[in-house]
């Protein structure tokens, strides 16, 4: 343990030593940068909201400490100085003689997790404080594993491996995937090498993997859960310093590693035994399911009944009623299973609660009924109240006689009228609700999309005109949700997910199906898929010709024609263009730079073209496999002379010009006139200038053949 | 069993050329100087399916290919040669015969299979699982054939003659998803709501679809049908009976036009369950098509199975001139249980009524056909050698198949190719990975590598 105090050079030397024997140490991020939790979090940071009575971050540093990690650095953010505040206050900075070392790390500024791990690699770069891989979780997690395996696991592949920089925990699902973000992932069964990750809400559809990954077999789960558990080696926080675009750890981070070939970062996965817990509390109903698990003891050692973290035990009874030893209850009560009552709670008569957790020094009225709530601490409940699937924080009055409707959650100090109705879903706080502007000075940021939405369609009420908003002596705010978010509210509340729902849901995956099916063209079944890609490609197009028409002009000043067959490709592959529509686009702007470049008469842009084409058909060429793909660009030629009266005159001319550099073949003009001989009158403007041309490649064709034969 | 079986036996398949001619459809071309549709005889006969119809492109080669059968086998199996017009695809084939089948089940086995796997096998997993299709996988051959230094090694390398991705739930008894590699631009997608139904897919492209299918009769004519434009079995039917395994159409819609028909709607939805509950209560455990099913609305499922054959089972298809060349020269190699034949004491099989002349050797893994003669210091190895070929003096020949009655020169040096029969080659000619179409002559003293003789 005295290692930590020697200088930085004395590190150095007994290198070897180091390298067999490196302190295991761990980032805790304090700070889930999502508004999943407001209005709480407007309050209090997310890692100090009690966990069936105990901080969140208690869970995880006990964890932390358990699984053999001497020093942890917590990255607080948002409220930084209550994080503070509570750790120096908590065992874990009171401890004489600690086994896990608790470092603070304050960064207002950031963001998103990649801010804040590259605020933690700018201050490596002065305390290097970080020595080797360490574990990366949130101050949300709680999780029971052993960690010391994994980290060894880790370091002998890294040894092996250079590459292999990160190993991501997961978790078989319990089938919360349903309403909650789906998660696929592809995995190595072998090496269990992650490479794909997909999280998304959409329903049906699909899953792309590329095709590179085909190679070998692939394992592609949709019954995993991600920890948010990584252990990193050093180079993590180098390549968010590298990256700055990096936000979201997996969103950007991890898919940014796997779709980067050229680095050639490796990150692994590691299924936890199902016999150890491993989750992380990331919106309402995972806060919801993870207290359920702690009383349902899965997380054991970190239970109601054990203090692992400075916390008082409560007694365990029979159902999964956990109990304070203080707590007055009164005999008519109805305690029912999977219940806990914290210090200090006094509970009137009659009533009934079950399946809830009751914070310390709460006073409970007469016949009140609480079911599937979470009530904090200091919580003042008056007789006939009736609570249902509901959070009510700290220092929260409910008046007699008022009803919370499920999916309520009431933030600090709120204070309900007496016999007011508080409608489902509905979110009270004492601050006002901030419109999106605020946020710059609220970390607990939105990063996400879909949140953002949410706010943006807030209404940033006034306590004066809404005076009646929580009945007589209330006091707050009622948060407004507009209409569409309002639909997606029951996926993230505490409450069990209503029957009708979850048949939505899985009638909308069908849904998704049947209208896959209708794209699905008769035959060559299998490449639907592309010809769905391509209808959505179709508004792409447009954008695909102007970036190959600029690629084109930038590159021809560089005068290379690899470099402009090297970039015209990558736009190709990113706009997933087929090679006619490659043809296409650059034809199209060779054309348009010839028009584009001076010329005062007919044949000056004449010269100009025949210039353009024969200096660079060699582009061309490339993507004029096929006769088909010939023919494209004649059609791409027609459709541009329309547009310029300019080349109009000159289409004859130069087809044939492009017939003689070899660019189209006579296959390509011979099918071009046959298919235009149908069209309109108005179609075949350039087909009647090319007729001469026609007739005579059918001549030419038709000696051939006497020749031949 | 109550198995119907298929053979597809193709016709002048394009991609033969020139191995096959007006006189010797695919069916027909020599194996060990076997014809290879007699290995899927033999096969089918050892797993005791003697009901089958052979399938052939075109009416000439149909008669090829019966007059063929009627003499080699009449007496031990039940054999019914259809003919079809060419170019419908697999799946208008079946569509031409649909009138010919009957069974419960239909086994349709490509005729240019030459293998130990047993298709018995697939069809008991078909009726454990009551499946609406079951497709025989197996191992992609791991290095490829491309060390016999065949004509067709170089384009081997480039693109596989066979990559399947294929798709199968953790038990590995169901096919979930399946592609065609070369078809895959870019990536693939695997449809989500699969992937939620059965959790994990594994998807795995060293595996093969080996062209034996058990297919549920009402369920092959009920797509056949209602899909006119589906051309190919492998490449339409099947897919799109893997992609809607989670909503079926097939059995709902059979019914609802009986309905409509009938004007009898509810009985004709007691039979949809009946069929459904059937469907379900025959599974051998409970899948996650069962499981998907229970508790929404009365969705219709059907299973798509699979049966993975032992990967120290042989496998080959004839479908191309390096196919041809593989299997020719394991069959007399390294999966000699296939031939029937007995080997000698030097690995071969030289015919009794062979002539071989002085200091000619004939090393193991060669097989000399009936009444050949070789003439002085040859040396054939690795190499199969029709009936009544004519070989002179100083001839080498090295991993080549070398069809009935052609004629080869002195001198000659061949190696890596195909010489069909009647062809000739004047003295001193040397061919390496060439081709020479039946009854072609190659000039004296000529010297080629990687041609192909045939007349335009």
């Amino acid at each position: 343990m005295g290692a930590q105090k020697k200088p930085a050079a004395a590190r150095v030397r007994d290198d070897s030593e180091d390298l067999t024997r490196q302190r295991l140490q761990a980032i805790v991020l304090a700070d889930s940068f999502t508004t999943q939790f407001r209005p709480i979090t407007l309050e209090r940071p997310k890692v100090l909201l009690p966990l069936v009575n105990i901080p969140m971050i208690d869970y995880t540093l006990a964890w932390l400490e358990s699984a053999g990690i001497e020093e942890v650095f917590v990255f607080c953010c948002a409220h930084s100085s209550q994080v503070i505040d509570y750790l120096e206050k908590s065992e874990w900075y009171s401890r004489p003689n600690p086994n896990l070392l608790v470092r603070t790390i304050v960064s207002p500024k950031s963001t998103s997790v990649g801010d804040a791990l590259r605020y933690i690699y700018e201050q490596q770069t002065e305390t290097s404080q970080i020595q080797g891989d360490f574990v990366l979780v949130s101050g949300d997690t709680v999780s029971n594993m052993p960690l010391a395996g994994l980290i060894q696991e880790h370091r002998d592949r890294k040894k092996k491996d250079e590459k292999a920089i990160m190993t991501m925990v997961i978790k078989k699902d319990s089938r919360l995937g349903i309403v909650s973000d789906q998660l696929f992932i592809a995995v190595d069964p072998l090496t269990k090498q992650l490479l794909h990750y997909e999280e998304g809400t959409a329903r049906g559809g699909d899953v792309c993997l590329d095709k590179s990954l085909l190679d070998s077999t692939v394992l592609v789960c949709n019954d995993m859960q991600d920890c948010y558990i990584d252990i990193c080696s050093p180079e993590v926080l180098s390549l968010f310093e590298d990256n700055f675009d990096y936000q979201h750890l997996r969103r950007h981070f991890v898919n940014g590693l796997l779709v980067d070939d050229i680095m050639g970062y490796k990150i692994f996965t590691h299924e936890i035994q199902s016999s150890f817990y491993a989750a992380r509390i990331d919106n309402l109903r995972s806060y919801d399911m993870v207290s359920k698990n702690i009383i349902q003891r899965w997380t054991y050692p970190y239970v109601p009944d054990i203090n692992f973290s400075g916390n008082r035990p409560l007694k365990l009874g029979r159902q999964g009623i956990y109990r304070a030893s203080d707590a007055v209850q009164s005999r008519s009560t109805n305690i029912g299973a999977s219940t806990v009552i914290g210090y200090g709670t006094k509970i009137g008569n009659g009533g009934k609660i079950f399946n809830s957790v009751i914070g310390n020094g709460c006073s409970i009225g007469s016949n009140v009924v609480i079911q599937g709530s979470y009530i904090w601490n200091n919580v003042t409940i008056e007789d006939g109240c009736e609570i249902r699937n509901a959070i009510v924080c700290d220092g929260v009055k409910i008046r007699a006689g008022a009803v919370l409707q499920p999916g309520v959650v009431l933030s600090f100090n709120v204070v309900v009228g007496r016999n007011f109705v508080v409608p489902a879903y509905s979110k009270v706080s004492l601050l006002q609700q901030p419109t999106t502007e605020d946020s710059d000075e609220e970390l607990e940021y939105a990063d996400r999309s879909g949140t953002a939405d949410l706010l943006s369609g807030v209404n940033n009420l006034q306590l004066e005109s809404k005076a009646s908003e929580l009945g007589p002596d209330r006091t707050g705010y009622i948060w407004e949700v507009c209409d569409s978010a309002h639909d997606e509210e029951w996926k993230h509340s505490v409450i069990p997910i209503p029957m009708d729902k979850l048949a939505d849901i899985t009638r909308a995956m069908d849904d998704d199906d049947i209208e896959d099916e209708s794209v699905v063209p008769p035959s060559g079944e299998l490449k639907s898929d592309t010809d769905s890609i391509n209808t959505d490609a179709n508004d792409d197009y447009g954008y695909f010709e102007r970036e190959v028409e600029e690629t084109f002009l930038m590159a021809i000043i560089k005068d290379d024609v690899d470099h402009v067959i090297r970039l015209i490709n990558s736009r190709r592959f990113a706009y997933n263009m087929a090679s006619a529509d490659c043809a296409g686009a650059v034809f199209y702007s060779m054309m348009r730079l010839a028009v584009n470049t001076p010329h005062n008469s007919a044949s000056e842009l004449y010269r100009n073209a025949t210039t353009i084409i024969t200096k660079w058909k060699g582009v061309l060429g490339l993507y004029l496999k096929q006769t088909d793909e010939q023919i494209e660009v004649i059609m791409k030629f027609e459709e541009m002379c329309e547009e310029s009266a300019e080349l109009g005159p000159l289409f004859a001319q130069i087809v044939h010009f492009l017939y003689d550099k070899d660019v189209v073949q006579e296959d390509a003009i011979l099918r071009w006139g046959e298919e235009k001989a149908g069209a309109d009158e108005s179609d075949k403007v350039y087909l009647k200038q090319c007729e001469a041309l026609i007739q005579w490649l059918k001549e030419a064709s038709e000696e051939e053949e006497e020749e031949d034969s | 069993m109550d198995f119907q079986v298929v053979i597809l036996a193709g016709g002048f398949s394009s991609n033969l050329v020139p191995l096959v001619s007006k006189e010797v459809p695919k069916a027909l071309l020599p194996v060990a100087n076997r014809p290879v549709l007699s290995y899927v005889l033999d096969l089918l006969e050892s797993n005791n399916l003697k009901d089958l119809i052979v399938v052939v492109e075109g009416e000439d080669a149909a008669l090829k290919v019966g007059g063929w059968i009627s003499s080699a086998c009449v007496d031990r199996l039940h054999v019914e040669v259809a003919a079809v017009a060419e170019n419908v695809g697999t799946a208008g084939a079946l569509r031409a015969i649909a009138h010919h089948l009957t069974a419960k089940d239909i086994l349709i086995v490509s005729g240019d299979i030459v293998s130990d796997i047993p298709p018995g096998a697939v069809a008991a997993t078909h009726r454990r699982h009551d499946a609406a299709v079951t497709v025989m996988l197996c191992a992609q051959p791991v290095s490829g054939p491309s060390e016999s230094g065949g004509s067709g090694g170089k384009d081997k390398t480039k693109k596989p003659a066979c990559d399947d991705i294929i798709g199968l739930d953790s038990l590995k008894q169901f096919l979930l998803y399946i592609a065609k590699g070369a078809e895959i631009k870019k990536d693939t997608r695997v449809k989500k709501s699969i992937l939620c139904a059965a959790g994990k897919m594994e998807i795995r492209s060293d595996l093969m679809d080996s062209h034996i299918y058990a297919f549920k009769r009402s369920v092959l004519q009920e797509v056949l049908d209602q899909k006119p434009a589906f051309r190919s079995l492998k490449e339409d039917v099947l897919p799109y009976l893997v992609r809607t395994q989670l909503r079926s159409e097939i059995f709902s819609d059979q019914n609802n036009v009986e309905e409509n028909g009938n004007g009898n709607g509810k009985n004709n939805m007691q039979n949809n369950e009946v069929v459904l509950s059937q469907i379900l209560s025959n599974a051998s455990l409970p899948s996650f098509h069962q499981v998907y099913e229970s508790g929404l609305d009365s969705r219709k499922t059907h299973k798509c199975c699979v049966y993975i054959a032992d990967e120290s089972k042989y496998f080959v298809r004839l479908n191309s001139i390096q196919a041809f060349m593989d299997v020719n020269r394991d069959v007399i190699g390294d999966a000699n249980h296939l031939s029937g034949y007995s080997f000698s004491a030097h690995h071969n099989i030289v015919h009794p009524s062979a002539e071989l002349g002085s200091k000619t050797t004939v090393g193991p893994h060669c097989m000399l056909g009936e009444g050949s003669q070789v003439g002085d210091k040859c040396s054939v190895k690795r190499s199969v050698i029709g009936r009544h070929c004519r070989i002179g003096s100083n001839v080498k020949i090295v991993n080549s198949v070398v069809m009935d009655h052609a004629t080869i020169g002195d001198g000659c040096s061949i190696q890596g190719s195909v010489i069909c029969s009647n062809a000739q080659l004047q003295e001193r000619v040397t061919l390496r990975d060439c081709q020479v179409e039946a009854g072609y002559v190659v000039c004296a003293g000529s010297e080629h590598k990687g041609e192909i003789f045939a007349r335009k």
